[in-house]
């Protein structure tokens, strides 16, 4: 059996296994996300959106669907891996890789592949959801598709390195609360960051996750506060360097081999 | 000629918190060899079974399975290797089958290929009955079956299982000892920590000890009970004997009012003490060695004593 044969069983195993134990906990996964963001859309949509008036040139609650949607996107495929990874580290079945022929990028790529399939199975969910509230029309395909996948690549590879690093289950929660959460918040999901002092729309630009949703909202809108190439790019540096960094701790065996 | 199974040459493992668990081991495993690697706990077992499949780093030295180092051909000697560890290791709300199924999977088996062999693993394990239930529904000897059928499902050529029969009851144990047997008189090298030394005496053909990381003896089962310099036998009778029992030539003492112990020295002949009981008229009904012979080895010599 070819080396690559291997590998490509051993990557299509991993998926399908994150996928089956993501669809077997849907009351945790894919539930919960789906409540939360009607609640959004009713809330802020509906009951606060009709008194704040249109945002960029579109009512309020079109303009915070993307958002919404990106938002679902990247705490999910972040959450997947994260929770995988480590509860297989902590239930050492993890050891079940480890002592087979499998590759570290092998690896690595079936777990991101398992958080992008969460990610863009909660996208599609919330995406129908938004459909009851508003009209979505789609811009540009190509930059809905290439930045929901390269934003769920990068939040992905980002929850497989803190899942590494990971020594309890209270290690996983602190990037998503403290990190993650407030960032997505000040991204633009709910405002533009026009709306902004030049101060803080400075500091606004700093903010990764800015980028991933203004691009997103161009997707669908048409509309953005930053440079959509740019932001691929920037989408595409941060895969290297996360997914380069992850490969490293994967061959040292970081907080995997004793 | 073929390759080794196993071979480790000056292995030595210092963990993070400056414990050196082996101190420069080397050994060598035959191809279809039953191996037991002995040793008190804490002595390196495990560090070096880790380091075989993977899951220790080794600080310096060597090891090759069938020829293939484990870290410079690391994706070589994992397929022919199948590891049983000595805790439970799998996903505890997946099902029984799919634990398996999805470990060929790790192996470049489909689950179309890997599903004959993990339906005659299943089955010879006692586990088919099963196979749709979650592992943590299992009992505790029906997790160790399931580590082991899917350590198998990829028909490795090399098993290693660290303390396999641990915590299982003696028939369950007994039928494991079978099915390694079988596994083995099939050609497969079975390399086995163990706790129970009747076990390795049973099973084993060769044999290492190791002892706070360094290899004290690597002999064949053979040549090791040979070094026993006695033997000591309980034999009961048919009727009561003197308090000062005795029988010329041997070390005697009544243990019960039918029953004595006899010390056997090597080249005493155990014939003998049958025609002295016979020439007093007395009848035999029951021999047994008081103690595992291996056992009394192994204390000797972790000890460092004769045994």
């Amino acid at each position: 059996m070819s080396v690559w044969r291997i590998q490509w069983v051993a990557f299509s195993t991993i998926l399908v296994k994150e996928v089956r134990r993501f669809m077997r906990i849907w009351q945790q996964t894919l539930l919960p996300p789906a409540i939360t963001m009607t609640l959004y859309f009713v809330i802020f949509g509906q009951l606060i959106g009709s008194k704040i008036g249109p945002m960029d040139g579109v009512d309020y609650m079109s303009f915070i669907v993307p958002g919404l949607i990106m938002m679902s996107v990247i705490t999910n495929a972040y959450g997947n891996v994260s929770s995988s990874f480590f509860s297989n580290k902590f239930q050492r079945s993890l050891e079940e890789l480890m002592v087979a022929p499998v590759h570290p990028v092998t690896l690595l790529l079936g777990y991101v592949a398992g958080g992008v399939a969460r990610g863009v199975a909660v996208g599609f969910i919330v995406t129908l959801l938004s459909l009851y509230f508003t009209d979505l029309q789609i811009h540009n395909l190509a930059v809905v598709v290439g930045v929901v996948l390269l934003s769920a690549v990068v939040f992905s590879l980002g929850g497989f390195i803190n899942a590494v690093f990971a020594t309890k289950f209270d290690d996983i929660a602190i990037i998503p609360t403290f990190i993650i959460t407030p960032l997505t918040y000040l991204g633009g999901v709910f405002y533009s960051i026009s709306l902004l002092p030049g101060f803080w729309q400075q500091v606004s630009l700093f903010n990764p996750i800015l980028y991933m949703v203004n691009t997103f909202r161009y997707g669908i809108l048409g509309i953005s506060d930053i440079n959509v190439l740019f932001a691929m790019l920037m989408l595409g540096g941060f895969i290297l360097l996360l997914g380069g960094w992850s490969l490293w701790l994967l061959r040292r065996g970081v907080g995997m081999r004793q | 000629m073929s390759v080794p199974a196993l071979v480790v040459r000056d292995l030595t493992k210092v963990y993070s918190n400056g414990f050196q668990a082996l101190k420069g081991i080397s050994l060598s495993v035959e191809q279809g060899d039953f191996f037991a690697l002995l040793g008190p706990n804490g002595a390196g077992k495990s560090t070096t079974l880790g380091i075989l499949a993977g899951l220790v780093q080794k600080t310096s030295g060597s090891a090759e399975v069938m020829g293939f180092d484990v870290n410079q051909q690391a994706f070589s000697a994992r397929r022919y290797l199948g590891v049983v560890p000595q805790e439970f290791n799998f996903n505890q709300f997946e099902k029984v089958y799919d634990i398996v199924i999805t470990q060929a999977g790790y192996f470049g088996l489909t689950a179309e290929q890997a599903a004959p062999n993990a339906e005659k693993l299943l089955k010879a394990l006692d586990l088919w009955d099963k196979r749709e239930q979650q592992s943590r529904m299992l009992s505790g000897g029906m997790k160790r079956r399931l580590m082991i059928a899917r350590a198998l499902v990829h028909e490795p050529k090399v098993l290693i299982l660290d303390e396999p029969t641990a915590g299982v009851d003696i028939e369950l144990r007994r039928s494991m000892w079978a099915f390694m047997q079988t596994l083995n008189q099939q050609g497969m090298t079975i390399i086995l920590t163990t706790h129970y030394l009747e076990e390795a005496e049973q099973l084993c053909r060769n044999i290492a000890i190791i002892d706070k990381g360094e290899i004290i003896q690597a002999t064949s089962i053979r040549k090791l009970l040979s070094q026993l310099s006695t033997e000591t036998f309980i034999v009961d009778l048919n009727c009561s004997i003197a308090d000062d029992f005795t029988l010329p030539g041997y070390v005697c003492r009544k243990i019960a009012d039918d029953g004595f112990e006899i010390t056997v020295e090597k080249g005493q002949s155990i014939n003998r003490i049958f025609a002295l009981l016979s020439e007093r008229g007395i009848e035999v009904r029951s021999m047994r060695t008081k103690s595992n012979r291996l056992e009394e080895l192994f204390v000797g010599l972790v000890r460092g004593g004769k045994a």
